[in-house]
């Protein structure tokens, strides 16, 4: 029971121990801990941006579907606007078209009515003068009155 | 536990004699005068032994730490690792990574490991000793059952508390609570301050030994006291060997728990040199 030098010999054994512990034990279990605490840290707070990266994601591509769809929206109805249109201007211009030709066609149809008038009446004329000089044969000198014939021709 | 004692029962061992034979250590002077240099050569080699095992063992462990998935000893050493820390984070707030808990796991572990001896069956040690070294070996298989041991850890804290004590404060720090903590810095009141300090001082290491010394020491005596039965004959053999299971059992509580409390009072007493007053 008594003290004796084995307190001192302990005493060194104890403290070579704490040093063999302070020195080789603790900090490559520190280490260690510490790391992998530190990467599952860093793992929760990516799978959270990660999480929030998505929800921003879905919100952009809401809005830009939205955006399609008006955008879509918009190309048919200046689509169809611009169909009308194009039917309206052909419409227009085969309206006119068909006026055009039908003023040629009245244009041609008078200028034959007068050519047939034109004809008729020199024809007249000459019906005209051939009775006349037929009944006037003998009295009526044809050179000395063509003037007077003609003239009469034309009054017709 | 007691069951070579039958055997040598036959040589004419009284109880006393039995249990003085296994109290007694296997010392060895180391100088001319025996007295005060004396090694205890089984206390001595058991905890250096032991000691370099345990700590030995945690260091296979620890150089190939790995922060990725652990493995099943990895697993167990962090177990171990964590529950020193989180003891001496609840109670040192200062940077503890650099001495005070690898301390506080030092003495946790060692100390756990030479309580532990206690389990083996102390005739059988007394066996093995003798097969070796003749009839009249004496080996004491605990280590913490010799205040030698538990003295050198309590008067080595001691040195280190005082020694963190100077350091934080500084020597006139230091000399300065030693008069002026407790009950305050007025003059008249310089010989109770210091009188309170010197009282725990002296009863900081006294204490801190003590338990653990008594605890052990106790376990130890009940052992050999069961390992009496088995004087009476084969019944009281198996009697004797029943209890001796039983407070085996109840012993891994008183093992594992004076360990825990060696530490603790490690941890707060060198905790407690950081603080100022």
């Amino acid at each position: 029971m008594n003290i004796n030098f084995t307190l001192i010999a302990q005493a060194i054994a104890f403290a070579v121990l704490i040093w063999f512990t302070v020195k080789f034990v603790w900090p490559p279990l520190l280490t260690a801990i510490e790391t992998r605490q530190k990467e599952i840290a860093d793992g929760l707070a990516a799978a959270s941006e990660g999480r929030s990266a998505l929800e921003v994601a879905a919100k952009k591509s809401e809005i830009t579907l939205n955006e399609a769809k008006q955008k879509a929206s918009e190309i048919i109805g200046q689509a169809e606007k611009r169909g009308s249109q194009i039917v309206e201007d052909a419409k227009g211009a085969a309206k006119a078209e068909g006026e055009r030709i039908i003023a040629g066609a009245k244009a041609e149809i008078e200028q034959e009515v007068n050519r047939a008038k034109e004809g008729l009446r020199s024809q007249v004329s000459t019906l005209a003068i051939a009775g006349a000089e037929k009944i006037l044969r003998k009295e009526i000198n044809a050179s000395a009155h063509s003037e007077m014939l003609s003239k009469l021709a034309a009054e017709l | 536990m007691a069951t070579e004692h039958a055997s040598s029962a036959e040589h004419g061992l009284t109880p006393s004699s039995y249990i003085e034979h296994h109290l007694s250590f296997n010392a060895h002077p180391v100088s001319e005068g025996a007295g005060f240099w004396t090694l205890h050569v089984d206390t001595f080699v058991m905890s250096v032994a032991l000691g370099f095992l345990v700590m030995g063992l945690i260091w296979l462990v620890a150089r190939k730490a790995t922060s990725g998935v652990p493995s099943k000893g990895q697993a167990f050493v962090e177990l171990i690792f964590n529950f020193v820390d989180d003891q001496v984070k609840n109670i040192f707030h200062g940077n503890r990574h650099s001495f005070i808990a690898p301390t506080a796991l030092t003495v946790f572990l060692w100390v756990f490991a030479m309580n532990s001896m206690d389990f083996l069956p102390v005739d059988w040690v007394a066996g093995i000793v003798s097969f070796f070294g003749g009839e009249h070996a004496k080996w004491r298989a605990v280590p913490t059952s010799d205040i030698n041991t538990t003295f050198a850890l309590a008067l080595s804290v001691w040195i280190l508390m005082i020694f963190f004590s100077v350091k934080v404060k500084g020597l006139g720090g230091f000399v300065h609570e030693l008069f002026c903590a407790p009950f305050g810095s007025k003059i008249w009141v310089w010989p109770a301050n210091f009188l309170f300090n010197l009282i725990e001082y002296v009863s900081k290491p006294l204490s801190h030994s003590l338990r653990l010394f008594g605890n052990m020491y106790a376990g130890e005596v009940i052992f050999l006291l069961l390992g009496l039965w088995a004087a009476t004959g084969v019944s009281g053999t198996i009697f004797g060997a029943i209890l001796g299971a039983g407070w085996s059992i109840f012993h891994i509580l008183i093992v594992a728990l004076q360990a825990f409390i060696f530490m603790m009072l490690t941890v707060v007493y060198l905790a407690m040199a950081h603080e100022s007053h």
